[in-house]
Formats: C-alpha cells, sequence, structure tokens
C-alpha cells in the first residue's frame, strides 16, 4: 500500500513524532511504500539539526534522517509553519534575511500543496498529532 | 488530476493553540487543488465558528473572516455536530457562517465516505 505520514507534533513533548516514526518504519518492513513524510504544526521542529538529547535518550531527528537516507524517504517541512518556528534551509535563510540554517539531512522545506498532492496519491493518509 | 474527498476536522478552540489557523491554511491549499473539501468542527472546535471573535487583548492576529470566505473558494461543506454546540450553550444563530449541524452520527457516516481525514 502507497501511503502517506503526517506528523503534527514536535519531538520529546509529544509522543506523535515517535509513534509516527515507529509507524513509518514498521509499514517500510512489511513492504509498504512511504510516498512522502509531511510535518506541519511543532511537527516541523522534528527537523532540527541542533536537538542535542540525553545520551541514554533517542535521537528523534537523527533517526529520522536514517530513515530517510536508508529508503530514500521524501520528508517534507511546510514552509510557513517551519518560517514561524525558525527552521531554515540555506534558501530560507537567504529569502529571510538569516545569519543560519539548521534543518537536517533529508529534510526539505515546501508548501502545503505536498500535504494536498501527498493525500491525493497516497491510498491512505496517516495522521500524528495530538 | 484526480478529485478525492479531503475532510478537516477541528477539534480545538480558535486561539490558545495554533491548530484552528494553521489548518485554515491546509484548507485554503486543497481547495486551490480543486478537491472535494469539507470541514467537521467538533468538542472545541464549534468554538473557531463563534460570531464575534475579539483578540486584540491577546494581541493574536483574528481569523473569524477567513471562515466567511471559504465560500469565494467553493467551500461550502461546514458540518457541525449537535452535540458539541448543545454542551457549550450554543446554537447555529451564533455562528459566524451558514453551517448544516448534525448528529455525531451522521458526522460519522460522512467520515467514512471521505478519501482523506486530516483532523486538527
Amino acid at each position: 500500500m502507497k501511503l502517506a505520514i503526517l506528523v503534527n507534533e514536535g519531538p520529546y513533548t509529544h509522543q506523535a513524532s515517535d509513534s509516527a516514526y515507529q509507524f513509518t518504519k514498521a509499514a517500510l518492513a512489511r513492504g509498504h511504500e512511504i510516498f512522502r513524510v509531511f510535518f506541519y504544526h511543532d511537527g516541523v521542529n522534528n527537523a532540527t539539526r541542533l536537538t542535542t538529547p540525553p545520551q541514554d535518550d533517542r535521537n528523534i531527528i537523527n533517526r529520522w534522517s536514517k530513515l530517510a537516507e536508508e529508503h530514500k524517504l521524501d520528508m517534507v517541512v511546510c514552509v510557513a509553519a517551519a518560517q514561524r518556528r525558525g527552521i531554515v534551509d540555506e534558501g530560507e535563510a537567504k529569502r529571510n534575511g538569516k545569519d543560519a540554517t539548521n534543518l537536517a539531512p533529508g529534510f526539505r522545506i515546501s508548501g502545503l500543496g505536498q500535504l494536498i498532492e501527498a493525500g491525493i496519491q497516497a491510498d491512505r493518509t496517516v495522521v500524528f498529532g495530538d | 488530476m484526480t478529485t478525492k474527498k479531503f475532510m478537516f476536522v477541528n477539534r480545538k478552540a480558535p486561539y490558545g493553540t495554533v491548530y484552528a489557523l494553521e489548518s485554515l491554511e491546509v484548507v485554503l491549499i486543497g481547495a486551490a487543488f480543486e478537491q472535494d473539501v469539507s470541514l467537521a468542527f467538533l468538542d472545541d472546535g464549534v468554538y473557531q465558528l463563534k460570531k464575534g471573535h475579539q483578540t486584540k487583548g491577546i494581541e493574536m492576529k483574528g481569523f473569524e473572516k477567513t471562515y466567511g470566505a471559504l465560500d469565494d473558494y467553493d467551500v461550502n461543506k461546514l458540518y457541525v455536530d449537535e452535540e458539541s454546540l448543545a454542551a457549550r450553550g450554543l446554537t447555529a444563530d451564533d455562528l459566524c457562517v451558514p453551517v448544516e449541524v448534525m448528529s455525531r452520527a451522521a458526522i460519522g457516516k460522512l467520515m467514512e465516505e471521505q478519501d482523506v481525514l486530516l483532523s486538527f
């Protein structure tokens, strides 16, 4: 089955991000296709490479990046939500005059159209949120 | 382009969290993609449609007008849960746009007919 995943909550505060990761990993292991993982609301905070959790805890961001690399996942961060919350890639930094970037590997910033397109293309859209 | 039935399920009050505002942004994009868009309002989500948002005191941008503009984007299927309204002492007359007030069971049936359900 072709799946789209929507992550609406940030890392560590809310389990939604962990559940989305576990679900995505399990779906891939079962041979399902992940059309796209889309990050919205505080979900965009899953895409900052500046996160430093305690050493004995899971690194939620690195975990997503690794999964994306292994399975060529398309992980998209909503641009409007990212701008509000300070998630920045080089293009956004240039456009908005910011002096730093923090987008983790495997993520890209794009518009909400990518979420609607994922809903159209996928057999199922699975939402992880509050 | 393929047209699918997208329902946006709104369960949270308009202010206090960003969900309602950011949900509206997706609704408008869904409409721009010419999808079959509808909105359901349940629980505290019914407060999103309450007439007379006053946001000056909390220094937030009010977005009551956006609900009124949905019709311009051909988004006119707004379903409101009767029980959620009643539990908050509200009726359809308290709302800022025309809606269809339905039982929770009827909204559940509509949900079953959707291709994509996005809940915020």
